[in-house]
């Protein structure tokens, strides 16, 4: 038996980078120690897919990885307008490589933020965005507001390792010395551990921005009786604490980015915390889900010079989301090919951008079954990034970290070697042609 | 690197740091270096050319966390430089803040081969260290910022110098980085609580002044055979009447001792921290103020920073700065806080001929490099993308070059050039051999490179050479820009990777590291510190934090042992 510390957890965007696993028979038989009951479950290993298929008939036949590779560069080498998405849920290496194919093929490329934090990056265009790193929070903060996010649930280790219940510098005592603020449509699980829970109602977030930022601007007189189906009293309550606050921090997640006036209520939560800024020192973050989602978006960004949603079909970088994001080519029925990897747009997209999906040639590179599995064409089990195979990944805060590889694998492939492979193939299809 | 020999025949060189002024020579390279003599080689013909070393770039922000949230921020930054790919290219987009791939490009065929990325924020190297390996082209390094890091300051406090010692050694090795960089000491701290420090202050709840971090980061840097001196950006950047505060900070490297040939402090983007008056309305140029001091003085050398005209995207990690800048602008701002190190801000700016502050700044960059009459003190920036981009450094080169386009330039802009400025009134103008000093030879000897093979063209250097289509008499201001945007040629490590301004080929470059060697008791004696601030404040572990082999696949290690 082997103790393994310091290990990255490659679940949620948390990115947890103490945990400490027993190993035994290069399997993960305990977690001793940092992880939360989801990544636990994830390092203890779960069902995977067992090999290589191609559809045939209808049916998922089993193949060999050679197989499946150049069955995959063939439907991206016919392809007129493919689609490259997913990408969150690998590491940096598997990104890059992705996005060489893409340029190659002049496929779109798109990350999992279409449908999650895209918003979050609109309105970062739109207005900046003041943030910090999550260290800044454990060690500064005295007021936390988490903002349609649930983290008690969806992100585990987050209040604990980072926010509310952490312990650092100016914050010895804990959650002792500070303030939690949840805003939210329902109760949660969050929202019970709140100093002030603020219901609000669905869609109506922007309102409440609006009228915190009046508050705080000096115009509480403008602010009416109710907002949303918040009373003024409560609103001004929160403004008073946000006023009184040395170090703020507003997290918000997909409660505000997909509903009602989506980015927009992000540029007015920015707007909210430029305000509060002006009282004491005010951050602003996004809840980023998968834990490499931030990672894609700073690869593309620095590659492409956007961050998600790019169509290089003109051998150039073409960004405009609305237009060139996954969901919208598919609503068109303009792809006729589409690699997803890493990610599971068959239980996340609507409808009716998953009935075009169903209806065109699909690649799956992941290391679990999932609904995308069920329509896929050609599926490729992936080693599992973070414990078969090490690679770069950002925490939500944009932080830097290297997964580790923790267990020996003589069969499954890591994602930036399956998309290196195909890759090589489309350009042998290529030459061949040529010849 | 390229295999096989290279003869570049008949160009008119500028070396300067051989000595070589405008020579008529043969250049001869063999396996990437320069040689002797050739023996059966490829001859390239650069009569009547001017060949110069690669250039060697002291100071721009090309990667990193704050590079990519500028370019995240602003899509309509690279919408305007979008390119496709070619069959040697990847696809290009951006002006301000270019991609990896075009700044690579754009370097190489303005005759650059190597660029020092000017922040890293420790906590973040691996990000620098992956956007650097996806810059072609171009030899690189990075210098990690050290001044409002906590372990800093408290043995700052504590006047422990030789425990800082051990802890610049650690984080240089740690964050595979070349130097020590600071930025607006203790007010990047500060800025955490939302303040800010000048120069005396003392720094919230450390109980130390700024000007006590600079003298004994100085002092840490000089106990090692450092390539480089400390990199200073002062405090109190960009505000009106910082002059003073300037040269006061030259003043504090005053009676160190510094370990090889160079000075002991080079304090960059000058241009941002010469300004007089007391507020925007009286603003005025400081230049000679500072040009005196570095005329009268041997301990210290400077970068311009100056100013390009146009739309561009200020980043530093002085985060109060920015958001000064974006209360004036009320454009968009992003800041991102690093915890126990840095901060960071970024915000566009238009910088306006029709504006007098941004004309008294386009003038000063200007008048640094006309009024310091010794250019082994001075070296060509922007501050890319501060003052403006680095595609722009050809544009102040003919400014040098030429008076007249100065006097016909000044007619374009706001009327207080004349009365709040000294440029008009400087007849100076830089030849090619001076030019080739504040771009290559000064900037390789100042970073310490030039014994590693940059920036000279001596037998044993790398054979970085940019060859440029126009002849050593060239006066006019046009065509002089013009050269100097679009090689002839442009060489790395012996292979022709710039042909007539085209990039003909793309190999990586290699990021060059410093690992400064400390006494292993004192290293031991530190690391418990240290481990106590990963244990109770970081929010990554000890041994996850130091930057791993796999972000340096082309690595060019110097080493640092300590002076005896």
């Amino acid at each position: 038996m082997v103790e393994i510390t310091d290990v990255v957890c490659s679940l949620c965007g948390c990115v947890c980078d103490d945990i400490v696993l027993e190993v035994e028979n290069n399997e993960v038989v305990k977690v001793k120690r940092g992880a939360c009951s989801v990544g636990k479950s994830k390092l203890l290993g779960h069902e995977r897919i067992k090999s290589p298929m191609i559809r045939e008939n209808g049916e998922l036949k089993e193949c060999s990885y050679d197989e499946a590779i150049k069955k995959a560069a063939e439907i991206l080498y016919k392809s007129r307008r493919p689609l490259l998405y997913g990408w969150s849920s690998t590491v940096c290496e598997a990104d890059s490589a992705g996005i060489e194919l893409a340029e190659d093929i002049g496929g779109v490329v798109d990350n999992t933020a279409t449908v999650c934090h895209g918003p979050s990056v609109l309105a970062i265009q739109d207005v900046g965005i003041p943030s910090c790193t999550l260290g800044e929070i454990k060690n500064r903060a005295d007021l936390i507001i988490y903002w349609g996010a649930n983290p008690a649930q969806a992100h585990a280790n987050h209040m604990k390792r980072y926010s509310y219940v952490s312990k650092g510098y100016w914050t010895a005592e804990g959650k002792k010395g500070k303030k939690l603020v949840v805003v939210d449509v329902r109760k949660t699980m969050t929202s019970k551990m709140a100093d002030v829970f603020v219901q609000v109602e669905q869609g109506k977030d922007y309102q409440v921005f609006s009228a915190l930022r009046a508050i705080l601007r000096g115009h509480e007189d403008v602010v009416p009786d109710k907002v949303a189906g918040v009373p003024k009293a409560q609103l001004l309550e929160v403004a008073n604490m946000v006023k009184e606050a040395k170090f703020g921090i507003t997290f918000f997640g997909m409660g505000v980015t997909q509903s009602g006036a989506r980015h927009n209520n992000i540029v007015n939560a920015i707007q909210f915390t430029r305000a509060a800024h002006l009282h004491g020192k005010w951050s602003i973050m996004p809840m980023r889900g998968h834990y490499n989602v931030t990672g894609f978006n700073q690869i593309c960004c620095w590659q492409t010079g956007f961050p998600y949603s790019v169509d290089l079909s003109r051998g150039y970088a073409w960004y405009n989301p609305g237009e060139t994001s996954s969901t919208d080519l598919l609503y068109r029925e303009e792809c006729d090919a589409a690699l997803i990897i890493a990610s599971d747009p068959g239980a996340h997209f609507p409808g009716a951008a998953l009935r075009h999906l169903a209806k065109i040639p699909v690649i799956q590179i992941d290391p679990f079954a999932n609904p995308t599995t069920e329509f896929a064409d050609v599926v490729i089990p992936a080693a599992i990034s973070g414990i078969e195979s090490e690679g770069g990944v950002y925490r939500m805060d944009n932080i830097p970290l290297r997964l580790r590889k923790i267990l020996e694998t003589d069969y499954y492939v890591p994602d930036e070697e399956i998309v290196e492979r195909i890759h090589a193939e489309v350009r042998a299809l290529r030459e061949k042609e040529a010849e | 690197m390229a295999d096989g020999e290279l003869l570049i025949r008949n160009g008119v060189v500028y070396d300067p740091i051989n000595g070589v002024k405008g020579e008529k020579k043969d250049i001869c390279i063999r396996d990437g270096k320069i040689v002797e003599s050739v023996t059966n080689p490829k001859v390239i013909d650069a009569e009547g050319r001017v060949v110069m070393p690669g250039g060697v770039d002291i100071h721009a922000h090309i990667a990193g966390g704050k590079v990519n949230a500028g370019r995240i921020m602003r899509p309509e930054d690279g919408r305007k430089g979008v390119e496709a790919k070619t069959s040697v290219c990847r696809v290009q987009s951006g002006y301000s803040i270019p991609n990896t791939f075009a700044t690579g490009y754009r370097y190489a065929k303005m005759g650059y081969t190597f660029v020092m990325e000017a922040a890293m924020p420790p906590l973040a190297a691996r990000h620098t260290h992956e956007e650097l390996v996806d810059i072609p082209i171009l030899d690189n390094a990075a210098m990690p910022l050290i001044d409002n890091n906590w372990m800093t300051l408290e043995y700052i406090k504590s006047g422990d110098t030789d425990l800082l010692a051990a802890y610049v050694a650690w984080i240089i090795k740690a964050t595979k980085g070349y130097g020590v960089k600071i930025v607006n000491p203790g007010g990047t701290e500060a800025w955490a609580w939302g303040k800010n420090c000048d120069l005396h202050d003392t720094v919230p709840y450390f109980d130390v002044t700024p000007a006590e971090i600079v003298k004994g980061l100085a002092e840490a840097t000089e106990k090692y055979e450092m390539p480089h001196s400390v990199h200073v950006h002062g405090n109190m950047l960009g505000h009106p009447g910082n002059f003073e505060v300037t040269t006061d900070t030259y003043d504090l490297v005053k009676g160190i001792k510094p370990y090889r040939d160079r000075p002991a402090m080079h304090a960059t983007h000058t241009q941002f921290h010469a300004y007089g008056g007391t507020s925007w309305g009286d603003f005025e140029s400081q230049a000679t103020h500072i040009a005196n001091y570095v005329n009268d003085n041997d301990h210290v050398s400077i970068d311009i920073g100056s100013i390009i005209l146009g739309d561009t995207t200020t980043m530093t990690a002085d985060g109060p700065m920015e958001y000064s800048l974006y209360q004036i602008t009320g454009r968009k701002w992003t800041n991102l806080d690093v915890e126990l190190e840095t901060g960071s801000g970024i915000t566009p700016f238009m910088y306006s001929g029709k504006s007098p502050v941004n004309t008294v700044q386009w003038a000063i960059g200007q008048e640094l490099a006309l009024l310091i009459k010794d250019p082994w003190k001075v070296a060509l920036t922007t501050d890319h993308p501060n003052a403006g981009p680095f595609i722009g450094y050809p544009i102040i080169i003919s400014m040098l070059m030429s008076k007249k386009r100065r006097d016909e330039s000044a007619e374009d802009m706001h009327k207080v050039i004349f009365d709040r400025t000294e440029l008009p009134s400087i007849d100076r103008e830089y030849d090619l051999n001076e030019i080739a000093i504040i771009t290559r030879g000064m900037t390789a000897k100042t970073l310490g490179l030039a014994e590693h093979g940059k920036g000279h063209l001596g037998v044993g250097a790398d054979a970085d050479i940019a060859i440029y289509d126009m002849s050593p008499e060239e006066r006019d201001a046009g065509k002089i820009q013009k050269a100097f945007l679009n090689t002839k040629y442009t060489i790395k490590a012996g292979e022709v990777v710039v042909k007539d301004g085209e990039v003909v080929a793309a190999p990586p470059g290699r990021t060059i590291f410093v690992t400064p060697e400390c006494e292993q008791s004192l290293m031991d004696e530190m690391l418990v510190t240290l481990k106590d601030k990963f244990d109770k404040y970081y929010s990554v572990t000890f041994n996850n934090y130091p930057v791993q082999d796999a972000y340096l696949p082309h690595p060019f290690e110097i080493k640092a042992p300590m002076r005896g």
